[in-house]
């Protein structure tokens, strides 16, 4: 990819001419901002981007941003991305999707795409309801949960994103909050520095039909204490005055409070290559923890698209490009007169 | 070129006949399906038409001995044209009692039936649900019945070799292929190179085979087994170069063909089904043909992944049968919506649901016409024989790049694996279609269309000025933003069914086999080309006004369709479905067709058409 043209990109560069078609006040917006204003500084020419969708309200995404865009059918973006970026690896291939389109109709793909490590960025907006449909609840919804089509409370278990990621071993995963900027911007930089398949939970506001389901973590007053900021190396704490963190008492997290014999030294410290602590965070949830943000765990191993592309250059180097002459005549062949 | 390998003179008459009808039957581990290639083979060296058919069951390895575990495969050669793999059978060669169970009401009457004797034991009997033992209760008597002791003498040939039972038993089908070969004067040359290059890192094996193909040859000519043997003079062959294929191979070297003239790699996005695995596994060989090949899933994946990948301009393409047919249809929809060039080839099997998998059916038709949701009008283009596979698969690719538009590309489960000699095309004599690219950012628009073919530019992703986003939702009309305005969805669906009928303009004139007009009018379209024309030709023999049309384009129709049948008395439609084609036909043209419907995962026998058409020509 060539970055010169690239370099004198702005944030107006990224912003299509379509009008944004969210409800007012949607967490998709400040989402949509923290996306193009990161893009400039990624030295990627915006040619060699390419956004891919599924359907829901997220999925709306790629219409915004002026690069390519592909808003295809629910569920199947991974599909679909990972055909263009194996054919396609000089490509910038990004996934836009939500909690129903990712983790339900689409749940089998994302977890292929991870699994497989797809150079992919993923970005999965988790309202923790479905949208676009009106309301109805959605596989992250919590137990018990009010809506159209559960008027006495929803009887399943939520799944845990983060969960699924690990369990696949994706190599990158993280999470972020659609109102932190800053940390989202972050987040959003890393993931697109990553080689292999990104996976981003951003946790989102839907104020129509899921209003505050994650106030607790964005109310101003409140979010010191509920959030739980991660950095590679440093021990986690949090809190209002930066005196509460993590300890492990044998292989479980407790919340604990700095003083009375509590040092940083007794703290869990951050690091984002290690698979098991990704695991415990990623099981650590409000109101008995605080919400783990950031990278939650990094790994490498080859992407699918450079091994199936390694195999394709091996083919030609062993047996020379292929000749279509010879390729008919190849096997049994006899000649009549 | 029929010689003899072993260098003896044959002491025997010979009867010539014109053609002959075998079929080589057993259990599923017999390798019925290896000794029947092998006897293709030694025919196609023997100069003669060849057409065979394999017959095998779903299960791997169903039990041994049963019923439901019989394989089978027939091949008829001839010293005159061959259509088909033949109706009765003039030999049957039979391994098991189950297999004489299964098979011999195909047999004719008086014809050769060749068994292994000692396989007709208490246990094998009682699995093939006979109570009394065929060899003796006379039930056989009106075939010429040859018990063979194959297996015993198959242990005698690799007596001093100190195998293990189940090995010599694994060498039986070679020489019961031995014994056939003298039978019919076939050269063994070709099967003796293939088992060495087959076994080259197997020389026990290799060994074994060798021995008990050549003790089999010498048996039959040595002993007084059979009192004559036949022969099948070469053919008229039109000269050039040949190889035996199969509808799968040719529909892979099809589409890499296609590629290459299109200049551009191939995408295969698929889920393992039968019977369409075969092209996945053939394609995944040629990566050096700059072919990806992505095993995905599942089969929405599959053909996802080929439709992303076309966006991104690669020739996409998706394998499958039934079932994952009405899983890609929404992505099918999509491909309609997004006009993106990519090729859904449906390899037709028995339904519905899981049916009969290794089994022929033409019931995908309506399906492939019409199973979206919403107006979504796509080429369908079927092929007609093994080796027109090749030329079908080419033909999709190339309607669909220059068209931007899926096509769906029909076979069935007996093309996929029946072979035929195919005269090779010459790589020069298939047409160019070099793709272009849109690069120039002016004046263009995502929808802006080709006016003679009503293509939307194919504009890749990484090229600069060209950025643009595409969708499932509705589009405007030059822009392809989002539209909900009413008298624009109207526009957009018409000009999707227009472009469906500038593709009539890719269609040559219709080719009718037989008087320009007439009595009957056969139209058929895929598998049963073979069965229609043996038909046909019959009564053309006897000089009656009897006509035969094979479509390769069932949507859009050929432009001269309705007026080549407005010429005819009468229309029959022969298909493997309950009349699909027959419903497009009446709808199209409100002509009183009628049908000829076999639904039971078995191609036509040309006697069933032949029959209908004697009725239709009474009437």
């Amino acid at each position: 990819m060539s970055t010169a043209s690239a370099a004198k990109l702005t944030r107006k560069d990224f912003v299509s001419d379509q009008d944004v078609r969210w409800c007012p006040g949607c967490g998709d917006y400040a989402i949509l901002a923290q996306v193009q204003k990161v893009f400039p500084e990624l030295g990627v020419p915006k040619e060699n981007v390419v956004f891919i969708s599924g359907i829901g309200c997220s999925s709306r995404f790629p219409y915004y941003m002026n690069t390519y865009g592909f808003h295809s059918i629910h569920g199947r973006a991974p599909a679909i991305a990972t055909g263009l970026k194996v054919s396609r690896p000089d490509l910038m291939v990004w996934v836009v999707t939500g909690d129903g389109d990712g983790l339900s109709i689409g749940g089998n793909h994302l977890m292929h795409a991870l699994r497989r490590n797809v150079d992919l960025k993923i970005l999965l907006f988790n309202n923790r309801i479905y949208g676009l449909t009106k309301g109805q609840y959605s596989p992250t919804s919590e137990l018990g949960k009010v809506t159209k089509s559960t008027p006495v409370g929803s009887a399943d278990h939520p799944l845990n994103p983060l969960l699924l990621a690990l369990g696949v071993d994706a190599t990158f995963i993280a999470r972020t909050i659609d109102v932190e900027a800053k940390h989202q911007q972050d987040i959003i930089k890393r993931a697109a520095e990553h080689k292999g398949a990104t996976f981003v939970e951003i946790l989102q506001n839907c104020n129509v039909y899921n209003d505050g389901a994650f106030a607790s973590l964005t109310d101003k007053e409140t979010k010191a204490n509920t959030q739980l900021v991660l950095e590679h190396g440093k021990p986690m704490i949090f809190g209002k005055n930066k005196d509460r963190g993590i300890r492990l008492k044998g292989l479980t997290p407790e919340v604990v409070t700095l003083g009375n014999g509590i040092g940083v030294s007794d703290l869990l410290v951050h690091d984002e290559t290690d698979p098991v602590l990704g695991f415990l965070l990623s099981r650590m949830t409000p109101p008995a923890f605080p919400m783990p943000i950031g990278v939650i765990r990094v790994t490498e191993k080859p992407t699918f698209d450079a091994l199936m592309n390694h195999q394709i250059q091996d083919a030609m180097e062993k047996s020379g490009a292929g000749d279509l002459e010879k390729l008919l005549h190849q096997g049994d062949v006899w000649t009549v007169k | 070129m029929a010689t003899n390998p072993v260098g003896a003179p044959l002491q025997r008459p010979v009867q010539e006949r014109e053609n002959v009808v075998i079929r080589f039957a057993g259990d599923s581990g017999d390798g019925m399906q290896v000794t029947g290639m092998q006897f293709t083979t030694e025919s196609v060296f023997a100069g003669n038409n060849i057409g065979t058919l394999p017959d095998f069951p779903a299960e791997i390895r169903a039990p041994t001995g049963t019923l439901y575990g019989v394989s089978a495969f027939q091949v008829n050669f001839s010293s005159r044209n061959v259509y088909t793999p033949g109706d009765d059978l003039d030999a049957l060669v039979i391994m098991n009692p189950a297999a004489l169970k299964t098979n011999l009401e195909d047999l004719k009457q008086n014809g050769i039936l060749i068994l292994d004797k000692a396989e007709f034991n208490e246990p094998n009997l009682k699995k093939a649900q006979y109570t009394v033992n065929p060899l003796e209760d006379g039930s056989l008597d009106k075939y010429q019945t040859y018990p063979v002791e194959i297996t015993k003498m198959t242990t005698l040939a690799l007596k001093d070799m100190n195998l293990p039972n189940r090995s010599v038993t694994r060498s039986r089908n070679f020489f019961a292929l031995g014994v056939v070969s003298w039978l019919f004067n076939r050269p063994i040359e070709p099967t003796l190179n293939w088992i060495k290059d087959r076994f080259k890192r197997n020389p026990e094996v290799m060994e074994a085979n060798t021995r008990a193909l050549k003790g089999g040859y010498n048996l039959a000519e040595n002993s007084e087994l059979f009192a004559s043997s036949y022969e099948v003079k070469p053919a008229q062959i039109a000269p050039g170069v040949y190889r035996n294929i199969t509808g799968n191979t040719a529909t892979a070297l099809g589409f890499i063909a296609a590629a290459k003239k299109a200049g551009l790699p191939i995408f295969l996005g698929s889920y393992p089904i039968t019977p369409a695995s075969d092209i996945l596994h053939e394609l995944a060989g040629y990566k050096n043909f700059n072919v990806y090949t992505f095993q995905a899933e599942d089969e929405i994946a599959g053909v996802g992944a080929a439709l992303g990948a076309a966006f991104g301009g690669a020739i996409g393409i998706t394998t499958t049968s039934g079932p994952g047919m009405n899983l890609k249809a929404e992505t099918v929809g999509l491909a309609a919506a997004v006009e993106l060039p990519l090729i859904i080839t449906d390899i037709q099997r028995a339904g519905p649901s899981t049916g009969m998998p290794t089994k022929p059916e033409q019931a995908d038709l309506l399906q492939a016409l019409y199973g979206r949701h919403g107006e979504a009008p796509l080429p369908v283009i079927a092929a007609s024989t093994p080796a027109d596979c090749f030329y079908a698969a080419f033909e999709a690719v190339r309607i669909a790049v220059k068209y931007m538009t899926p096509v769906i590309l029909l076979t069935d489960g007996y093309l996929a694996s029946a072979s035929e000699p195919w005269l090779l095309p010459r790589v020069a004599d298939l047409p160019d279609f070099k793709v272009e690219f849109r690069t120039d950012p002016q004046g263009f628009f995502p929808y802006l269309r080709d006016e003679g073919t009503l293509a939307r530019p194919w504009a890749r992703p990484g090229t600069p000025g060209l950025e643009h986003r595409i969708g499932g939702l509705e589009k405007d009309y030059l822009t392809g933003n989002i539209s909900y305005a009413p008298s624009n969805h109207e526009q957009m669906v018409r000009v999707r069914y227009r472009k469906m009928a500038k593709i009539t303009q890719e269609i040559p004139p219709t080719k009718i086999d037989g008087p320009e007009r007439g009595k009957l009018l056969v139209i058929g379209w895929g598998s049963t080309y073979g069965s229609i024309t043996a038909g046909v030709k019959e009564f053309q023999g006897q000089g009656k006004a009897v006509s035969h049309i094979h479509l390769r384009y069932l949507n859009p129709l050929p432009p001269d369709l309705g007026e080549i049948i407005a010429r005819f008395d009468k229309v029959l439609v022969p298909e493997m479905n309950m009349g699909q084609l027959l419903r497009v036909l009446r709808a199209e043209y409100l002509v009183d067709a009628v049908g000829l419907n076999k639904i039971q995962g078995r191609p036509f026998k040309v006697s069933e058409i032949t029959a209908k058409i004697a009725r239709m020509l009474e009437e």
